[in-house]
């Protein structure tokens, strides 16, 4: 079969961090992605089965993968050669159409008993990542042993796996998993403090859905600030609930005249806003969003940061809290509904199949891959590989 | 004999015509047999001895005041109030007007005895003026007398302590202003009056009033009921500063008031082809223009604002008056009609409007998008009497760089105002309603308004209020050779020559329009019948 696959190959991923640096996608096009023709993935056990992709997207984490600017972080957790490809809507053997929860947990890796984490639901905290029946690999798209969504099959448990409720496109499907990330960060922070706007900043497919994720999902969030880089983004932020749409060099003034705090001489906010949602995760990014915390506030790094090089003074002296939020699972802000649960109701809510911007087939791959890095300037939001019309060939 | 204003039917002969464009100037030709340029009258000539002029003046006031001295007496409580640094424009060569009559006050305030003296820059909301600012209005030898003591302050609108309320006009107006000034035994105001809009009891009743007490007149319905607000019968805001200053003399507060005009000779010798009339200029101006803009081209922006923001105006007195506020004003605006006014029979579809580096409220500052609405619809569309230059519904074409820039330390509330409030809208009406207490009462704004140089927080509304009469009058507003990026923020358009501005203004106006072009500077009021 057909499939984009990630070999370790440290020439190649060094041409592409090389490459990136000139222009951000080219990975796709000098690194280490390769159009293969290979054997399906074998089935790891029972409770496995075959899935026939029908759309999988191109998330930000592949693209710093690709771009060769991922995290050692990752090195443990990933094994090799690898198909990429988290986010999947597609065909199961049972003949329904489902999305692929990609956490490759305790009970996929026929654990038992399982983790702390995993034990108490919190499978995108579990310990095991590397042990197990299935070799390491935090998910789908970066194991060796399921294949990915970038592929024309891939092996997911039963317990992976959400149907596609009737009616639904593949589009708004396909949306489904960055939404849920979304929505877990927007219930990972706590009760504002303040009615001043919660802050959201990026409005790439990250952003965009936490912002929308926040309208469902946060009554008790005032309304929401918006930073957003691009002509569409703003619009669609405005669109999805954003009160307030910003572009990064406003950020500051915004949140001032929003909060009623002062801007010292050093550019720094005296007040700020109580929560701040990071869909960006550059140093930049990070640093704003401290800047325009209030005392006392929270940031969530919904991002991917990798190694960033920022000041914490302010966080320590304004006891800012600083969160991370991976993936998804039970959500305690919600009465312990699962993050997909949710998120599969945002997105029929807001409409997020409109995020999806533009598909690419298989052999296009360095095409897709470069409109993807570059898709906010170019009117763009997600970019995903189509293999509907793969399987008619 | 200095010559009379004067309109210039333009036909194939006329060469082109100067058009100021911020920190520069083109040449633009005009459409013959439509068009025609106005031109000011040319400088009135000086006082010979201003000095004396000002004694006199002091010695025999006008309506029913008493000459000065009679008025000054020891242990009484003397404020002398003067105008801040919007005026004048451009700032004039030393001895400013202010040092002139402040010195001579001073004296005669020694001679009877008088040691509680305090000096109060009117700056209402305008931004704190710097030592050397103060220093060239007030000169050396006041400030070195005051300044050090504590003596020589900048009114504070936010200041609770600093204000009292006298009362209600008739019309529900507050009138609230400087404590200092209202508990004094005599308040002298020194004005420079270079608009007709200047002085009178706007001095006293805007230049040392608080924000509750302006709002009354700096918005957008009393705009819309000035036609225009330089023409004192037809202006709700003088009308309203009226009702306030003659709250203010039934309260008790003594006002003695000295107004001082201006001619308007605007540049130095090497610059004075800006104001000639281009067929009289002889070949050292034109050589004189060609290495101007020559040199100009090549010129950073920020030098060549710098540059002209170094300028100080050869501005010499023509009058001056003192005594009762409204009897002064009456003479004083007889002397700017004189200097300003310019006979012009009828409207005409679309008006053109050169825009200078320099408006009342960017001196030594950066002319910012606001206030280029403010100077061209604000006060260059208002500079008439009867009706506007352009007919309603016409076309106004400003030209000026307009650039997306503004001084983050004098106008910050305006930076906020362009990004926030103009992104949402461009209706006075609306901005007023949605906008403008938050912007009034930001804590901020204020900290910076009293602490540091800053306008206060609402500033930029009133500067957008200004232009509400024009937004209200004319169907479109086009600004040549602006940034487009900040043209279109101020809901204008942006074009890039005069003949693209022309063309554009024909879906509104029609083919073969009537152009009128004001030939500034230097100022001047069209009286359009």
């Amino acid at each position: 079969m057909r499939a984009l696959q990630v070999d370790r190959s440290v020439t190649r991923f060094a041409a592409a961090r090389l490459a990136s640096g000139w222009r951000a996608g080219a990975g796709g096009r000098v690194g280490a992605l390769r159009l293969v023709d290979v054997e399906p993935p074998e089935l790891p056990g029972p409770g496995w089965q075959t899935l026939r992709p029908r759309l999988s997207g191109i998330c930000g984490s592949d693209l710093a993968t690709l771009d060769g600017r991922s995290s050692r972080w990752f090195e443990p957790v990933v094994s090799f050669p690898f198909v990429p490809g988290h986010e999947v809507v597609a065909d199961a053997e049972d003949g329904r159409r489902v999305v692929l929860e990609p956490v490759l947990h305790c009970a996929l890796r026929g654990i038992d008993p399982p983790c702390g984490p995993c034990a108490e639901g919190r499978t995108n905290h579990c310990e095991r990542l590397v042990a197990g029946h299935l070799q390491p690999g935090l998910q789908t798209g970066y194991c060796a042993d399921t294949g990915g969504g970038w592929s024309l099959a891939l092996v997911a448990h039963d317990r992976q796996l959400h149907e596609v409720p009737d009616g639904w496109s593949d589009e708004a499907a396909v949306m489904v998993e960055p939404t849920a990330c979304a929505v877990h960060g927007a219930l990972a922070a706590p009760r504002p403090e303040s009615d001043v706007a919660a802050v959201v900043i990026g409005a790439g497919t990250l952003g965009l859905a936490t912002i929308a994720a926040l309208h469902h999902l946060r009554p008790d969030i005032a309304s929401v600030l918006a930073v957003a880089k691009h002509p569409e983004q703003r619009r669609l932020a405005r669109e999805l609930g954003a009160a307030t749409v910003v572009e990064p060099g406003d950020l500051r003034r915004a949140v001032r005249r929003a909060s009623g705090s002062w801007i010292l001489d050093n550019g720094q906010l005296t007040g700020g806003a109580p929560l701040v949602f990071d869909c960006v995760g550059t140093a930049a990014s990070i640093a704003d969003a401290l800047a325009v915390a209030a005392p006392g506030a929270t940031v969530v790094l919904l991002g991917m940061p990798g190694h960033v090089g920022i000041d914490l003074t302010g966080l320590w002296q304004r006891e800012v809290r600083l969160a991370g939020a991976y993936a998804y699972g039970p959500e305690p802000a919600a009465g312990g509904r699962h993050s997909f649960e949710l998120s599969l109701e945002v997105v029929d809510a807001a409409g997020l199949e409109r995020l999806v911007s533009a598909t690419y087939p298989l052999d296009r791959h360095a095409d897709a891959v470069e409109h993807a890095a570059n898709a906010g300037r170019r009117g763009a939001v997600k970019v995903a590989f189509d293999m509907r019309r793969e399987k008619r060939r | 004999m200095p010559r009379p204003g004067f309109v210039l039917e333009v036909d194939r002969s006329t060469p082109p015509v100067l058009t100021w464009h911020g920190e520069g100037f083109r040449l633009e030709r005009l459409p013959a047999g439509r068009s025609r340029v106005i031109y000011a009258p040319e400088p009135l000539e000086p006082l010979d001895d201003p000095d004396q002029a000002v004694r006199d003046a002091l010695l025999s006031p006008l309506g029913d005041s008493a000459p000065l001295p009679e008025l000054l007496f020891p242990r009484m409580r003397l404020t002398i109030a003067f105008d801040d640094i919007s005026l004048p424009l451009p700032p004039m060569r030393r001895p400013d007007n202010r040092q002139r009559v402040i010195e001579a006050v001073l004296d005669m305030a020694a001679a009877a005895g008088v040691d509680d003296v305090v000096l109060i820059c009117a700056l209402a909301l305008h931004r704190r003026m710097t030592e050397a600012e103060l220093r060239h209005a007030v000169g050396d030898r006041v400030y070195d007398a005051f300044a050090p003591h504590g003596l020589l302050l900048q009114h504070d609108a936010e200041d609770p302590d600093g204000l009292v309320h006298l009362g209600k006009t008739d019309q529900g107006e507050d009138v609230e202003i400087s404590k200092r000034a209202a508990e004094s035994d005599l308040l002298v105001y020194v004005n420079i009056n270079l608009v007709a809009m200047d002085g009178g009891h706007k001095s006293v009743a805007t230049g040392l009033a608080s924000y509750r007490s302006l709002r009354h007149h700096h918005n957008v319905r009393t705009m819309l009921h000035s036609r225009s607000f330089m023409d004192q019968e037809r202006s709700e805001l003088h009308s309203s500063n009226w009702r306030m200053g003659r709250l203010i003399a039934a309260s008790g507060v003594r006002v003695f008031q000295i107004e001082t005009t201006l001619n308007n000779d605007t540049f130095p010798e090497q610059m004075a082809f800006l104001q000639k009339r281009e067929w009289e200029w002889t070949a050292r101006d034109r050589a004189m223009y060609l290495a101007t803009t020559k040199g100009l081209s090549v010129t950073p922006p920020r030098v060549a604002r710098s540059i002209f923001q170094s300028i100080k105006a050869p501005h010499a007195m023509t009058s001056v008056h003192a005594g009762e506020v409204e009897a002064v004003h009456r003479a004083t605006t007889e002397m700017i009609y004189r200097q300003q006014m310019v006979h012009v029979e009828g409207q005409t579809d679309i008006v053109i409007l050169g825009l200078p580096h320099l408006s009342p409220y960017n001196v030594n500052s950066i002319m910012n998008p606001v206030l280029v609405v403010c100077m061209g619809l604000g006060y260059l569309f208002n500079m008439y009497r009867g009706k506007p230059l352009v007919r309603a519904g016409g076309v106004v074409i400003l030209s000026h760089p307009t650039p997306w820039a503004f001084h983050p330390v004098h106008h910050p509330s305006y930076i906020d105002f362009f990004e926030e409030v103009l992104a949402d809208t461009t209706d006075p009406l609306q901005i007023e309603k949605t906008y403008e207490q938050r912007f009034a009462t930001d804590e901020w704004y204020r900290h910076l308004y009293r602490t540091s140089h800053a306008y206060h927080g609402v500033h930029p509304f009133y500067m957008w209020y200004w232009a509400a009469h024009a937004f209200d009058h004319i169907g479109r507003a086009i600004i040549v050779g602006g940034e487009p990026r900040a043209v279109r923020r101020l809901g204008l358009s942006p074009a890039s020559s005069l003949d693209d501005a022309l063309e554009m203004a024909t879906d509104t106006v029609g083919r073969e329009p009537t152009i009128s072009h004001l030939h500034l500077p230097p100022i001047m009021l069209a009286d359009v019948h």
